[in-house]
């Protein structure tokens, strides 16, 4: 029997967002997965109910009730859960802590719930990570919004009417979000500065194009899971000097930091948002969790002293149709791990369901044995500055030394030669040696470009061997005059061979139409 | 009445020695390049007519018509088979060509050393006899290798001989006794009287085939553009030891030209993969020698793939786009695909440019060729050096049909077989792509962590279709 996924209408006040998109649809449709949308689920999206019915839906009043399985962006209410058939698959960002009650009614169902925000941050579930998807168009959207509420440029302007420098934006976290917002902010023109405990950040902030800030107090920030850990009272000291002394030079502050399981950091206490201009932008986007602002209030905008604080915790729902796309496709990867074919079943050997899982058939799973590093720093592979690459040529000196030995010991061995060779035979070493002097010095201003031409041209002009094989033809046919015939016939071929085809090759050789002032092609 | 002659031999001599080396200076710059080529048929039109008219004026012609016509008559077939191959050859078939130019060489050498040796030039005593002796064995020597050695890179690149390393056991031993009894030999050959030293003479012969065969064989086929630039010297050699052999300054000159010309050409390569030309010659890539290190570590990571519709649009909104084209370009004869890309890139103006590793191809330059005949500007078609620094400016890197040459392992991976190679750093980029049919190893047979990495994308396919398709995705 073909598993039937539901897919309910959110139904928290302000959720623009749908667990499923016509895409999404069509992709779990071609599984041969049964697919229940509720009717008007994806319309505050954008995504019209006829188009779901395209994709291979099936519209339905109620998405909770008789699915086997239920997609859905945020939790359900209690109420919502009451409605969910005994044994189903829940899958959404859970957040069990933040509903009281609701695992008390998803355990005597025996429901298996699947709470997204548990995915573990490895690399093979990047593209199921519904976090890191929806931080990254929530950091971009934190940096829109900050634009709408400042009263000004974020790029510099040189008008007519007057010049304006750049914004100065302070990114607090440089985490999925923060990297994010630092994109958004510098192409929007800012003058970017980032802050982030973890030293691993640093590389990824430059990356952007973002000054990194750094407090005096060495403190490492890795925490598990590629989040920042809690510091010392040392390090927060020294944290908070440098936003008061930040906050009276920037003009807006997008704030990302969060610890897991535990309220947001305040970083941004009211002394601090004291020090910002009239007029400054603050975005908390971790609102949600209690704020890093001491005066934020979740979901609104706050003036404080002419500073405005920005609250939103829906910034993925502001832009709900993307953040739908993204989310809905996390889903059709997640779904590809809850195996094959027109069925989803829970395996509890994977690596990604497994740690993600809050109930199985209702009972709470063990704790997973602490894997320690379960996020590798991402891998630089930039070259180590000690590993020098072993040489197998020699080294330039050695190389030197090669060359005055080896030389040594051929002029000595002229010397011998001097001694007993007969005299034309020394005067063609001369020639010789000379020559191969000077093609060493011709050839080596060859340039690489012409490699080729440069071989098949060689190839030509040691075809003069063509005048040893004419010497050799003599008056009668005897075999010395055949052979050396043959060596004419082969010779010739190289001669006209190698140069036409050089000629042929050097004519490719096109330089632009326009004498364009280039660089290199040299 | 040949001596009437000798001075202006010697003068048009002179001259075609130094339009051939004119020749081979205009190469350094593409501008020159072609009254380089041309310098060069020019001094051989020199040297031909006066060796002709020097043979004619040696005596009587009506006596020699025979050798005459024999002469004339492979100069004309010579001719026409030779301009046939040069304008039939087609632009991917180039190292081939070169490889059986070489092998022409190596056989002109070998004749010419007989011949020689069953005509001496008359009043040869004592111990001038003895070193036209040595130095028709060195010829001869030195042209059997390149012959049959040719032959077989002939083979390998066209893939009638598999392009894998052949090691018999023993091989250096192997080698190390037949060079020993190459010269062993020589001291019996000059021993006799007259040519009845011939059956020496063709022992020897057959052995230095022997050997051009075995060492080539051993070579894997990432290793022909220095097996191909070796042989190159190795042909110089040979004509130089003809020019010795008949006490032709001319031969000797041109001869040592090419000869220093493939050498610098094998040392090139060399660096570029940084190993010893030694090593080129007697190890064979990727043999028990250097391998059991490359699989320590298998590289952890998924593969992602792209496909070309996507790949279009990004490649549309790109500034800056690198585009790094290997062998595999080559055997799908993408290269006009590649232009047709690169122009439609450059109209909606993506700067679109090459950068090619020394290595890259079958042959020294192989890429620039194929690029050059595909139309690509070669303005922007960079080498390596000059362009490494401009990876991490750079939006897009399309890697087509290359491997080894844009592995990263090369700079980080002590124990990868290719580690120290200098490489294109093409993961410097915002993205890559590369092109390529499956996932196998490249030549070295090294696994390229490249592929692995977060940044990287992979557009499986024939190289030729892939990137007809991007052309489409672009335009749409």
């Amino acid at each position: 029997m073909a598993t039937i996924i539901g897919v309910p209408k959110e139904s928290l006040p302000g959720e623009k967002r749908v667990a499923a998109t016509p895409e999404s649809v069509k992709k779990l449709f071609q599984r041969g997965l049964v697919l229940r949308v509720e009717k008007g689920a994806g319309l505050a999206a954008g995504y019209a109910d006829e188009a779901y019915r395209l994709a291979g839906a099936e519209l339905v009043d109620d998405g909770w009730k008789d699915s086997d399985a239920v997609f859905k962006v945020r939790a359900p209410t209690v109420e919502e859960a009451g409605r969910l058939k005994d044994g189903a698959l829940l899958v959404c960002l859970l957040y069990p802590d933040r509903t009281p009650g609701l695992t008390d009614v998803l355990k005597p169902k025996k429901v298996t719930a699947l709470a997204l925000e548990k995915i573990p941050r490895v690399t093979r579930a990047q593209k199921m990570d519904v976090l890191s998807s929806q931080a990254n168009l929530s950091g971009y959207r934190a940096v829109v919004e900050a634009a709408a509420h400042l009263q000004g440029f974020f790029g510099p302007q040189v008008t007519a009417a007057g010049s304006t420098p750049p914004a100065k934006v302070l990114i607090i976290g440089a985490g999925v979000a923060g990297l994010a917002a630092i994109g958004a902010a510098r192409a929007l023109g800012a003058e970017v500065r980032a802050f982030d405990t973890r030293a691993a950040a640093r590389e990824q902030v430059e990356s952007m194009g973002a000054k990194f800030l750094e407090v005096t107090v060495k403190e490492l920030g890795e925490g598990g899971g590629g989040y920042a850990k809690v510091m010392s009272p040392e390090f927060i000291a020294a944290e908070m000097a440098l936003f008061r002394a930040q906050a009276k030079e920037v003009d807006v502050i997008i704030s990302t930091a969060l610890v897991p399981g535990t309220k947001a950091p305040v970083l941004l206490p009211r002394d601090v948002v004291e020090h910002l201009k009239p007029g400054s932008v603050v975005v908390d986007m971790a609102a949600e969790q209690g704020g890093n602002c001491e005066l934020c209030r979740p979901g609104e905008v706050v003036d404080f002293q002419g500073v405005k604080i920005l609250g939103f915790t829906d910034l993925p729902s502001r832009m709900a149709a993307t953040s739908s796309k993204f989310f809905a496709m996390n889903l059709v990867h997640l779904a590809g791990e809850l195996g094959q074919g027109d069925t989803l079943t829970v395996n509890l050997d994977n690596d990604v369901v497994r740690p993600s899982l809050v109930l199985h058939q209702g009972e709470t799973l063990p704790p997973l044995p602490p894997k320690a590093p379960s996020l590798p720093a991402p891998k630089s592979i930039a070259p180590r500055p000690d590993a020098k690459p072993k040489q197998q040529i020699m080294s330039q000196s050695g190389r030197a030394w090669g060359t005055t030995v080896g030389g040594l010991a051929l002029i000595s061995g002229l010397f011998v030669l001097g001694r007993f060779a007969p005299p034309d035979f020394l005067q063609h070493s001369t020639v010789f040696i000379l020559a191969c002097f000077v093609g060493w010095q011709v050839v080596w201003a060859v340039t690489p470009a012409l490699h080729t031409p440069l071989m098949s041209v060689t190839n030509a002009i040691s075809g003069i061997i063509i005048i040893g094989g004419m010497v050799q033809v003599g008056a009668h046919l005897d075999a010395a005059t055949i052979l050396g015939a043959i060596a004419v016939l082969f010779a010739a071929i190289n001669i006209s061979g190698g140069f036409l085809v050089t000629q042929r090759m050097l004519r490719m050789f096109q330089r632009e139409a326009a004498p364009a002032a280039s660089k290199g092609g040299r | 009445m040949g001596s009437d002659f000798s001075g202006v031999t010697a003068i048009a001599y002179l001259a075609s020695g130094v339009l051939f080396i004119r020749s081979l200076g205009g190469l350094s710059k593409q501008e020159t390049a072609r009254a380089g080529n041309a310098a060069g048929m020019v001094g051989m039109l020199v040297a031909i007519a006066v060796a002709a008219i020097t043979w004619v004026a040696s005596g009587d012609v009506g006596a020699r018509q025979a050798g005459l016509g024999l002469m004339v008559g492979a100069v004309v077939v010579g001719g026409v088979v030779g301009s046939t191959l040069a304008r039939r050859v087609e632009m991917t078939g180039m190292p081939e060509l070169v490889a059986m130019l070489h092998s022409f060489v190596g056989l002109a050498a070998v004749l010419v050393g007989f011949s020689s040796y069953l005509n001496p030039p008359a009043g040869l005593e004592g111990v001038r006899h003895t070193v036209h002796l040595a130095e028709i064995w060195a010829g001869v020597a030195v042209g059997a290798i390149t012959l049959t050695g040719s032959i077989v890179a002939w083979g390998k690149l066209k893939g009638t001989i598999t392009g894998k390393p052949l090691l018999l056991p023993g091989r250096h031993a192997l080698n190390a006794l037949i060079a020993l009894s190459i010269i062993g030999m020589g001291h019996p050959f000059q021993q006799m009287p007259g040519a009845s030293g011939l059956p020496y003479l063709l022992a020897m012969t057959g052995l230095a085939c022997l050997i051009g065969v075995h060492l080539v064989v051993a070579i894997g086929g990432a290793d022909m553009p220095v097996v191909v630039s070796l042989l190159n010297s190795y042909s110089g050699w040979a004509a130089a030891a003809a020019g010795f052999m008949l006490n032709n300054d001319l031969l000797i000159v041109t001869g040592a030209l090419v000869g220093s010309s493939g050498t610098i050409l094998s040392i090139i390569m060399c660096r570029a993969m940084n190993r010893s030309i030694l090593h080129v010659v007697f190890g064979g890539f990727g043999t028990s020698d250097v391998k059991p290190a490359a699989h320590g570590e298998a590289p952890a990571g998924v593969v992602q793939e792209i496909k070309a519709d996507d790949l279009g649009v990004v490649l549309a909104q790109a500034k800056n786009v690198i585009i790094v084209p290997g062998y595999g370009m080559a055997v799908s004869r993408a290269q006009s695909a590649v232009q047709d890309l690169t122009r439609t890139l450059r109209e909606q103006g993506v700067n679109v440019r090459f950068a090619i590793h020394p290595v890259a191809g079958r042959l020294p330059g192989h890429m620039n060729v194929l690029l050059a005949e595909a139309g690509v500007p070669y303005d922007i078609v960079l080498e390596m050096e000059h362009i490494n620094a401009d990876f991490d400016k750079t939006d897009v890197v399309l890697v087509i049909g290359a491997n080894d040459i844009v592995n990263p392992g090369a700079l980080d991976d002590p124990s990868s077989s290719i580690y120290g190679m200098p490489v294109l750093e093409v993961w410097k980029a915002r993205l890559t792509v590369v092109l390529k049919r499956g996932m196998a190893a490249g030549y070295a047979g090294v696994e390229n962590p490249l592929f692995y990495l977060d940044n990287n994308r992979m557009l499986f396919g024939d190289a030729r279709k892939s990137v007809e398709a991007l052309v489409a995705a672009v335009r749409k």
